[in-house]
């Protein structure tokens, strides 16, 4: 055999084995490629707040009640409650059919113990448990939630759309101290986790639970019929953006959840993939004070940053587009029923009033001490926020020096209490999503509670009071009255600033259809058309 | 030579004790909490706490070397922090992409730059010489992401003859596999190849211009035989050197390559444990990979007794 022949041989071969390769598997089911915002590590959505565990969460888990696309709270496990006449007793019975995913019947002992393991981890939880006198079970489909006094909060905590999530787990999962991760995955939502087959790093696998009994309503928001129309659904670790989108050009993925902004064009001009914009309430952008040091523990001083800012210019910088950013004039999320204008009145958060802030500043007596300002410059999200920052608060007069630094960096550094000048921080800016921020109590950042209160560590009897009143409230008008005082006192009392609202789109392929506008991603409903 | 490999690979002993405290070291001086980052970005500073004590990341630092230390000696590479699962679960996982990468990118890197440098040798100064050097500055300055997507936008968006991403293990199909390792292979492969092409036109150029060459040439022997019996056996030596300590490169490149197509090996890992500070899995990946690059400067040194019978240990 010549030469000649003997490449053109190989060749050949190599051909046969590449066509080969590239011959689609013969497909007995369907199954949903997708790409999330980042990979699973850990499986307990209960033990961390990390959004990708929550999102897993509500694959295996179901939860009491859910929220709908309207904000309003409705039974979602439970089939009907009842509320006495006191309002000190919730009676919950569950659906019927409600099964693990092992094939045992969900009971109201299993409910309890979720509640009690998610009521010691979670804030909003824990303010509930606080209310909270007794858990009692009934028999195996009823229970009784009894307080001590009455409060607003049962439905709205164990309804709580986002991190942590109230998920129900069988009674001997949820038992496991909430410090400790649990080590048997079993729920009774729409998708069984593959333990077997997640591979951090490559891909987690969830399939369909053939036992799961829908609710009979169309689904809205996190409420409604969870009905799942795919067999598989894989969640693929591609941490490059750029290659995520690449795979989902060409058809390796169907699902791509948070494409950055910047990449938008190139989606759109791919007549296969569309963008769909699902979690109407968005994210909410907010500047945070560290009020433990000089110059920001004088509260005259944070008014001026206040006075200082306007939303556009940070919205404009980051996410460029107007149709995925909104100027929203209120601390709470606009398109919420708890969004008000009061206390907001001249302008503020949307106009810059460097004159008013300059004013402050000297009423203040700043004298000038550095502005240690934490810049996360890893994550496209947040990276242009810091430096719009930094110079509105210099044109008002303040003296800055940015901390670039990545994300994980700053998570660690704003945990520290040291002065700004030895290792600590004076402040920095990040991203809510607007479902964990929809009232006074569940906002992180409005905790004023001293030390007890998040990283920035605000100290302010008045506002804890709002914040308590609010959570003792039922009516809901009366409810909204608070909150717009929390408003107020946020303006004189500053703990953060909220610096506008700002939406994402999934990416998808075109064949992809039914997903459910949510301000979480699920993967219920969701179907790939042939 | 067996003392000779035994006192080598005692030697490897002190070099990765000194790894072992500097990677520990700069780990724990390096910003970043883990136990903040388990616990997200809505937890507490008790929920952190909490964590870091579960961790025993709350321990002095000394005690925390020695209880690593300790498993390590006894081959307990410890529990990852996130993932869970024990590192070296994580490691063996993640061996197969990483090596099979690697194996193809040094085989494709090897039958591409010998033949290239010995070719731009022997027609020294010709078009072919100056096209090989151009090429091989060219691998040398363009990083390696910028190669991969232009490859990827290439071959598997424009023409769509090969997958964007991923990895398909060997046991589910030779031709999944092979396809899925074409274009990261190649991408990792440029760098190397420029550097093998240079040295091993180098190193031709000057046994070219030996008199057993001028010899050979002078006996009747024909282009091809001398070039392969008495030039290229004799300009080996620099040629395997290069090819055992660019495996640094290599490991550096694994590390890029893999995140951008996607494939979960170990240098996927040590990012995502990087990024993650898991320290345990960090520590361990770094360990691996000195112990492997301590060992294939151990295989050249040996190699070169085959090529060179002047050189006895």
């Amino acid at each position: 055999m010549s030469a000649v022949r003997r490449l053109a041989v190989a060749l050949l071969a190599v051909s046969v084995i590449l066509v080969a390769g590239a011959a689609p598997p013969a497909q007995a089911q369907t199954t949903l490629r997708v790409v999330m915002h980042s990979d699973l590590k850990i499986v307990d959505p209960i033990w961390t707040t990390a959004y990708i565990v929550r999102n897993h969460g509500y694959m295996v888990y179901d939860t009491l009640f859910a929220m709908d696309a309207k904000g309003e709270i409705r039974p979602q496990m439970v089939d009907k409650y009842d509320v006495s006449a006191d309002k000190l007793t919730y009676t919950l019975t569950l659906r019927d059919g409600l099964l693990w995913h092992d094939g045992k019947p969900v009971t109201s002992e299993d409910c309890v113990a979720s509640i009690k393991r998610w009521g010691a981890k979670d804030s909003m939880g824990q303010k509930l448990m606080s209310f909270v006198k007794e858990l009692q079970v009934v028999n195996p489909k009823t229970f009784k939630i009894i307080l001590k006094e009455s409060t607003g909060l049962v439905l709205g905590a164990l309804g709580k759309p986002s991190s942590n999530v109230p998920f129900m787990m069988p009674k001997r999962v949820a038992e496991t101290d909430p410090n400790t991760q649990i080590s048997e995955f079993i729920g009774s939502g729409p998708f069984i986790f593959k333990k077997d087959e997640w591979k951090p790093g490559d891909k987690a696998v969830w399939v369909k639970n053939p036992q799961y009994k829908p609710r009979s309503e169309a689904p809205s928001g996190l409420a409604g019929g969870k009905v799942v129309k795919v067999d598989r659904v894989e969640w693929r670790a591609i941490p490059d953006h750029q290659t995520a989108i690449n795979a989902l050009l060409a058809g390796e993925i169907d699902y791509m959840e948070s494409p950055p902004h910047d990449l938008y064009p190139v989606l759109k001009q791919d007549a296969n993939v569309r963008l769909v914009s699902l979690n109407p309430l968005g994210n909410q952008y907010t500047f945070r004070y560290n009020t433990l040091h000089k110059p920001f523990n004088d509260p005259k001083v944070r008014q001026a940053v206040m006075w200082a800012f306007n939303q556009e210019d940070f919205l404009k910088a980051v996410i460029g587009d107007k149709q995925y950013y909104k100027v929203c004039q209120s601390l709470f999320p606009c398109g919420t029923p708890l969004e008000s204008r009061k206390g907001l009145e001249g302008g503020l958060l949307v106009e810059s009033n460097f004159t008013k802030a300059k004013q402050l500043l000297k009423e203040a007596g700043y004298d000038g001490t550095t502005i240690v300002l934490m810049h996360s410059s890893d994550l496209a999200v947040l990276n242009n926020l810091a430096p719009v920052a930094k110079s509105l608060m210099e044109k008002a007069g303040f003296k800055v020096d940015m901390h670039s630094m990545d994300w994980q960096t700053l998570v660690s550094r704003r945990a520290k209490k040291d002065p700004p000048t030895a290792g600590g921080w004076h402040a920095f800016l990040t991203s809510w999503v607007s479902a964990d921020i929809l009232n006074p109590v569940m906002a992180g950042f409005l905790n004023s509670a001293c030390d007890k209160a998040m990283f920035g560590w605000p100290c302010d009897e008045q506002m804890e009071k709002l914040r308590d009143q609010y959570a003792r409230e039922t009516d809901p008008g009366k409810q909204k009255a608070i909150a717009e005082a929390v408003q107020v006192r946020l303006t004189q009392y500053p703990t953060h600033i909220p610096l506008g609202q700002w939406y994402g789109a999934v990416a998808v392929r075109k064949n992809v259809q039914g997903m459910v506008e949510a301000p979480v991603t699920v993967f219920w409903n969701v179907e790939i058309k042939k | 030579m067996l003392p000779y490999i035994g006192r080598r690979l005692l030697a490897t002993i002190p070099v990765m004790a000194v790894v072992a405290v500097f990677v520990f070291l700069l780990l724990r001086l390096t910003a970043g909490d883990p136990a903040a980052i388990i616990a997200g970005d809505n937890a507490t500073a008790r929920d952190v706490a909490q964590i870091r004590e579960k961790l025993g990341l709350d321990q002095p630092i000394v005690q925390q070397f020695i209880i690593w230390i300790g498993k390590t000696l006894r081959g307990d590479l410890g529990e990852s922090f996130f993932f869970k699962k024990t590192v070296t679960e994580l490691i063996l996982g993640r061996v197969e992409p990483t090596l099979a990468l690697a194996t193809c990118t040094l085989l494709l890197a090897v039958t591409m730059a010998v033949p290239l440098g010995v070719t731009a040798a022997y027609k020294r100064g010709s078009w072919i010489d100056r096209f090989v050097m151009g090429l091989s500055v060219l691998g040398f300055s363009v990083p390696v992401f910028v190669i991969g997507y232009a490859l990827m936008y290439l071959f598997a968006i424009h023409f769509a003859w090969l997958p964007v991403q991923g990895y398909q293990r060997i046991g589910d199909g030779f031709g999944g596999f092979i396809q899925r390792l074409v274009l990261p292979s190649f991408t990792l492969a440029i760098i190397y190849v420029a550097l093998i092409a240079r040295i091993t036109r180098a190193s031709v150029l000057e046994v070219l211009g030996a008199d057993h060459v001028r010899t050979a040439r002078a006996k009747g022997l024909a282009d091809l035989p001398v070039l392969l019996r008495h030039v290229l056996r004799n300009a080996a030596v620099p040629i395997v050197t290069v090819i055992g300590l660019g495996v640094a490169l290599l490991i550096g490149g694994v590390v890029v390559t893999e995140s951008v197509f996607a494939i979960p090996g170990l240098g996927r890992l040590t990012v995502d444990a990087v990024l993650a500070r898991d320290y345990p899995t960090v520590q361990a990946v770094v360990l691996l990979f000195s112990g492997v690059y301590v060992l294939i400067n151990l295989l050249v040194d040996l190699t070169y007794t085959f090529l060179d019978p002047r050189i006895r240990y």
